[in-house]
């Protein structure tokens, strides 16, 4: 075996002694839960069609004779009830089990203690990639394919294939099936978008292909229309609009010339003016023009400038969110939002039992 | 015939909602065309969640180098699916509580939701994250402040950075009062609301003639290229 190899299995190994020490001693990077019990009852008159539900227990005056008896003596037919688990902090864990040591309503949660590993160590092989393309990085690489592209799949059935489309043309079924609330009649020109919804699927077929242009020249055609008036009018017109300022600015409390307004307004001008003439390739850019172009070139370089600025602090930021959620929610070694008690906050934790 | 229909139909939908928008009856119709744009979008997600299928099962029967990392993909895509779609873990909503599929996909705590804050984001955000040090690094090899143009992208840069940081208030803080516009937060201020406003304006003024004359190519069938090459 080579020696860097061995020094990084060593190195790995003992990362991963320390990690497996850091959960198991300190239960670093485990997750609570809140259980809020959820009840309801159906307090209907007998007979009526729709139902009534309203949460057990609630104030409602017509419901006494429902909410005042055990919840478990109410017909099956009657109540419903499941248990939902709300995110809570190892404080409220702790102060939870010092008050009484018999209460579970704040529970360890094992699956989102899994979730933090899991997140964890996805971050890690993304971010191996650093050091060079190796086979962690290949797994995290093709898990991110495989969920975004499910997850807007799903996005996209049940935010706008469920209301728009089938709630349109079927309202009655998807009432009864997922959304009971919908009051739409049926409107049968959503059939067009079925239509051509089922043709543009025809693409995976292996023969007519063909047949998936018509839906994609509907959304071309469409698009280009939306587009060139949205555009006209958002962009074109307004930006021009906005740039037709006084060029000698009055100060509206005092009446008196605003010199730094006036300066900044003529810059706007000057600056939006130069940058089309770089733009404007009908006329060489030579003599006057070549010169405003050039000056044109400044405006647009500063602009340039100030979007890589952003991205990389954008960049930055999110790196800094990925070393926080490491180093606060997965290994516990910093605590900035004061999360957890004290003990457990602090760097020095492993000296903790001999400082007292 | 093939290619014949989809150019009117592209020239009859377009011209439609252009003509529409310039009367109030019709006006409503860039909404409704917008929706089924929406409908058709969701369902080309559909269409490429069954692309990614077909490539990833064709790679991982042909044995073709990599096609392990086909099946995690495989493995991702189908567990997230049908957690999403099939809601599972999801409790009803508190409206309809009879009704065991009303509940939200996305509910706090679900296996979807689960998937969404342990997979896909942190997924993601490290992809993006990691661009940080990529941007930085091919910054440091291209930019050189070798003309007037590098340097004010370098300057502007710099200053945009620094002054949106406590190093830059810290750096320039020692200025005196008349000199306060020179202090890097408000420098970075006066570039964000003149220069690059000056700038952005005419890019956008540019965009929208190139998108306008754009879209009049495509609805003329001058730009015939969406419909792709050959006659299939």
């Amino acid at each position: 075996m080579k020696k860097e190899t061995v020094i990084w299995t060593v190195v790995m190994l003992v990362g991963a002694l320390v990690l497996v020490l850091n959960g198991a001693l300190r239960g670093a990077g485990s997750a609570y839960v809140k259980a809020v019990p959820m009840q309801f009852v159906n307090v209907a008159e007998p007979g009526e069609v729709n139902a009534d539900w309203i949460r057990y227990n609630s104030d409602r005056a017509f419901d006494e004779k429902l909410c005042t008896q055990p919840f478990e003596d109410i017909p099956e037919d009657l109540r419903e009830s499941w248990v939902r688990y709300e995110q809570a902090e190892l404080g409220e864990y702790l102060a939870s089990r010092a008050a009484d040591p018999n209460d579970d309503n704040y529970r360890f949660s094992l699956s989102q203690t899994l979730g933090i590993w899991v997140a964890a160590l996805f971050t890690l092989f993304i971010f191996s990639f650093l050091y060079k393309d190796n086979p962690f990085y290949k797994i995290a690489e093709s898990s991110v394919v495989g969920v975004s592209a499910a997850y807007w799949m799903v996005i996209g059935f049940w935010d706008v294939i469920v209301p728009n489309l089938l709630g349109k043309v079927a309202p009655a079924m998807v009432r009864a099936w997922s959304i009971p609330g919908l009051e739409d009649p049926p409107n049968y020109w959503y059939l067009v978008p079925l239509i051509l919804g089922l043709m543009l699927l025809w693409r995976l077929s292996p023969k007519g292909s063909w047949i998936g242009r018509w839906p994609l020249a509907f959304v071309i055609g469409t698009t280009a229309g939306i587009r060139l008036i949205g555009f006209i009018q958002a962009d074109f017109l307004s930006q021009i609009r906005n740039t037709v300022i006084p060029l000698i600015a009055i100060d509206s409390a005092t009446g008196s010339f605003a010199f730094w307004d006036s300066l900044k307004n003529l810059i706007i001008v000057i600056g939006v003016l130069s940058a089309l003439t770089y733009f404007f390739f009908s006329v060489e850019h030579k003599g006057v023009v070549g010169k405003t172009a050039r000056l044109g070139i400044w405006f647009l370089m500063i602009t340039f400038g100030a979007a890589f600025g952003y991205t990389v602090m954008g960049r930055i930021a999110l790196f800094a969110i990925r070393l926080e959620f490491l180093f606060d929610d997965w290994l516990w070694l910093i605590d900035p939002l004061g999360r957890r008690a004290a003990e457990y906050a602090s760097l020095l934790w492993p000296a903790m039992p001999l400082l007292g | 015939m093939k290619r014949t229909i989809p150019l009117l139909i592209t020239a009859i939908g377009g011209f439609v909602l252009i003509i529409a928008f310039f009367s109030s009856y019709t006006q409503s119709w860039g909404e409704v065309a917008a929706i089924w744009f929406d409908i058709l979008a969701a369902i080309a997600f559909i269409l490429g969640g069954g692309n990614l299928m077909k490539i990833h099962l064709k790679k991982i029967s042909d044995r073709k180098a990599g096609w392990a990392y086909s099946g995690v993909t495989l493995i991702a895509f189908l567990t997230t699916l049908i957690i999403g779609l099939g809601k599972i873990g999801v409790n009803p909503s508190e409206q309809f509580p009879d009704y065991a599929w009303s509940g939200s996909y996305r509910e706090v705590g679900g296996p979807f939701w689960w998937l969404y804050e342990f997979a896909f984001k942190p997924l993601t955000a490290t992809m993006f994250a990691m661009l940080a040090f990529y941007v930085a690094s091919a910054a440091f090899r291209a930019f050189r402040a070798k003309n007037i143009e590098a340097i004010l992208l370098l300057g502007t840069a710099f200053i945009i950075l620094l002054g949106r940081t406590y190093a830059g208030v810290w750096v320039t803080g020692w200025l005196p009062e008349w000199l306060e516009g020179l202090k890097l937060e408000n420098l970075t201020v006066t570039i964000m609301k003149v220069f690059n406003t000056a700038g952005n304006r005419a890019i956008m003024i540019g965009i929208a003639l190139g998108i306008v004359s754009t879209s009049l190519k495509v609805l003329l069938g001058v730009d015939r290229s969406y419909l792709g090459g050959g006659e299939e």
